[in-house]
């Protein structure tokens, strides 16, 4: 069976299943677009922290 | 060349990237601004950051180049950069690694593995690994960007090469390491802008997708014997089942680089710099389009280059390119396409290899200061800067030594290589530190060491084309390869390497003494 002018199935099931995956990562994205944010406060905190030590590190070893 | 064109374009470019740099400084004077404002990012701006990070030359240049010897077998790759590279990534390793990242503190990926795991043992060792390491992926990288501009530009190689470097190091200097947002925004839109009208335009010159497919259908008579001895059977199917061209497209292409990716240091860090698990739920369906149209159209296009070289010249992709796959992407776009659009994805090249340098070398410099430096002579601050700045130098050297000595259609299989020792070294420790709370510092260690060597080991010695190329066995005893019985010279380090690590980091943890609750709870508060 030839599908896109593709013969091999090895092939266009490659061709296939990348428009596959990124559709999964696309209903993915949108069923939980809202999601994850309980807590956003403090994760959102965490992260800060983390930036300004990272900040730290940089002037501490890289001098910029 | 068109040099008033090329002058109105970069004069635009230059404007328009000065203006968003402009933008983004004044919004963040401080480093607290800095912070705050990146509460309020959009998710466009953060979506296109990132890949504009993760997307490099190697990847649109070589594996380009890779999609028009190999033809579209390659789609696996695409299929494992979406699958393993973004949800597998962002859904199960993510989430994990930021909150694990935070509960110990960690600021660099050895770091991570190594509180995890209570050794500084680990750090120093994987800091030296990514040290050594880096080198090669950087010299492809900016091998990528000056074939283009050797094909563009009419220019000598090594002076691109050179061209390229100073540039780079120009825009280190200027304090350009810690990547500005906005302006990587900028050149994730216009690569992706870009690839969409690449990928369209191919196909609407070889007339329409089913026809420019079946035409490269049609093309399988043209595959050259000594492809064809080695398992090549066209472009629209796949190599003969383990034939050496079978090998190195599933083996070290697809799996190399798709499997690979999950352990890249800087890919790590990243996630711990995402706000919030939201930020990572959205990153999943805008960095699922992101790479689809990236990476799917650098692969389609390089497969379809072979279509129009042969109505045009007579000539498959690899000939029209003397034998160099790396410069298949170059010559195509600028023999099929218009000059603007040849100027304006040179300027993308060009600055993704500068978004993508500088992190490296930030990976790089971090590694040699805190993870090397720091953890091995126990010292805090002082020499840490010079010690760094020494180490950066010295990788940009090794990679511009590499840049001029590595030989044609380097690209992808340098590329491979790297992510192949980074997933020898880290990726049973990676997994274990987020999912298997009975792993031991001894069984990483024991994992991690063995991994690395055996990687290493194939390399030098098993591996055909490395082994050969290098030549240290035929100094030794005369011959090539080690085992010379097919299939093993074909078979990618990795494919060996990553279950050898699996399995020794698993036994060996299993007869040592299991790690204190305490600093289990520890790293998997609120897991």
């Amino acid at each position: 069976m030839e599908v896109l002018g593709i013969p091999d199935p090895w092939v266009w099931g490659a061709y296939i299943a990348c428009i596959l995956v990124t559709l999964l990562c696309v209903i993915y994205g949108i069923l939980n677009w809202n999601k994850g944010d309980e807590d956003e406060e403090g994760q959102i905190k965490e992260e800060l922290e983390w930036e300004q030590k990272e900040l730290e590190m940089e002037e501490k070893e890289l001098g910029f | 060349m068109d040099i008033l064109l090329l002058s109105i374009i970069i004069l635009i470019y230059t404007l328009i990237l000065g203006y968003t740099g402009y933008v983004a400084w004044k919004r963040t004077k401080t480093a607290e601004e800095f912070m705050v404002a990146g509460r309020t990012t959009h998710p466009y701006i953060m979506a296109m950051s990132y890949g504009a990070t993760f997307i490099s030359t190697a990847a649109i240049v070589g594996f380009g180049g890779i999609a028009g010897q190999y033809g579209m077998g390659i789609l696996w790759l695409v299929f494992f950069n979406i699958m393993v590279g973004i949800f597998i990534a962002f859904v199960l390793f993510g989430k994990k690694t930021r909150k694990m990242g935070h509960n110990l503190g960690a600021l660099t990926f050895p770091e991570f593995l190594s509180r995890r795991f209570e050794s500084k043992f680990i750090q120093y060792f994987s800091g030296f690994v990514i040290f050594l390491g880096m080198p090669l992926y950087a010299s492809v990288v900016l091998i990528g960007a000056a074939r283009f501009m050797e094909t563009t530009l009419k220019m000598d190689f090594h002076l691109a090469i050179i061209i390229m470097a100073v540039i780079v190091a120009l825009y280190v200097v200027l304090g350009g390491i810690k990547g500005v947002m906005y302006t990587d925004a900028l050149q994730g839109t216009i690569m992706f802008l870009g690839m969409i009208f690449l990928v369209l335009a191919t196909y609407y010159l070889l007339g329409g997708i089913t026809e420019s497919h079946q035409a490269l259908t049609n093309m399988a008579s043209m595959v050259p014997e000594s492809v064809r001895a080695v398992g090549g059977t066209g472009w629209t199917s796949f190599p003969t089942l383990g034939s050496p061209f079978w090998w190195t497209l599933v083996s070290t292409i697809i799996l190399g680089v798709g499997i690979g990716v999950l352990a890249q240091p800087q890919l790590v860090v990243r996630f711990m710099t995402v706000k919030s698990n939201k930020e990572l739920n959205r990153g999943v369906l805008i960095g699922g389009i992101f790479i689809f149209i990236i990476t799917g159209s650098a692969y389609i296009v390089g497969s379809l280059s072979n279509v129009f070289f042969f109505q045009q010249t007579g000539q498959i992709a690899v000939q029209a390119a003397q034998g160099n796959i790396d410069k298949i992407i170059p010559i195509f776009i600028n023999s099929a396409l218009p000059e603007w659009f040849t100027y304006l994805f040179m300027l993308t090249l060009i600055s993704a290899v500068m978004s993508t340098l500088s992190s490296q070398f930030h990976v790089q410099g971090t590694s040699m200061g805190r993870d090397i430096y720091e953890t091995i002579f126990n010292k805090k601050g002082e020499h840490s800067v010079t010690i760094t700045r020494i180490g950066i130098l010295i990788a940009v050297i090794i990679a511009l030594l590499l840049a001029f000595i590595l030989p044609g259609s380097i690209i992808a299989q340098g590329t491979a290589l790297f992510f192949g020792i980074c997933a020898a070294a880290f990726l049973s420790a990676y997994i274990c530190a987020l999912f298997w709370k009975r792993a031991t510092k001894n069984g990483v260690i024991a994992g991690m060491v063995l991994g690395t060597l055996t990687s290493l080991f194939w390399l030098l010695f098993v591996y055909g084309k490395t082994a050969t190329s290098l030549g240290i066995l035929k100094a030794l005893n005369g011959q090539n390869m080690l085992i010379s019985a097919q299939p093993w010279s074909l078979v990618d380090p990795l494919v060996i390497a990553v279950p050898v690590a699996m399995i020794i980091t698993v036994l060996v943890s299993l007869i040592t003494r299991p790690p204190s609750k305490q600093h289990i709870d520890k790293c998997f508060k609120g897991l």
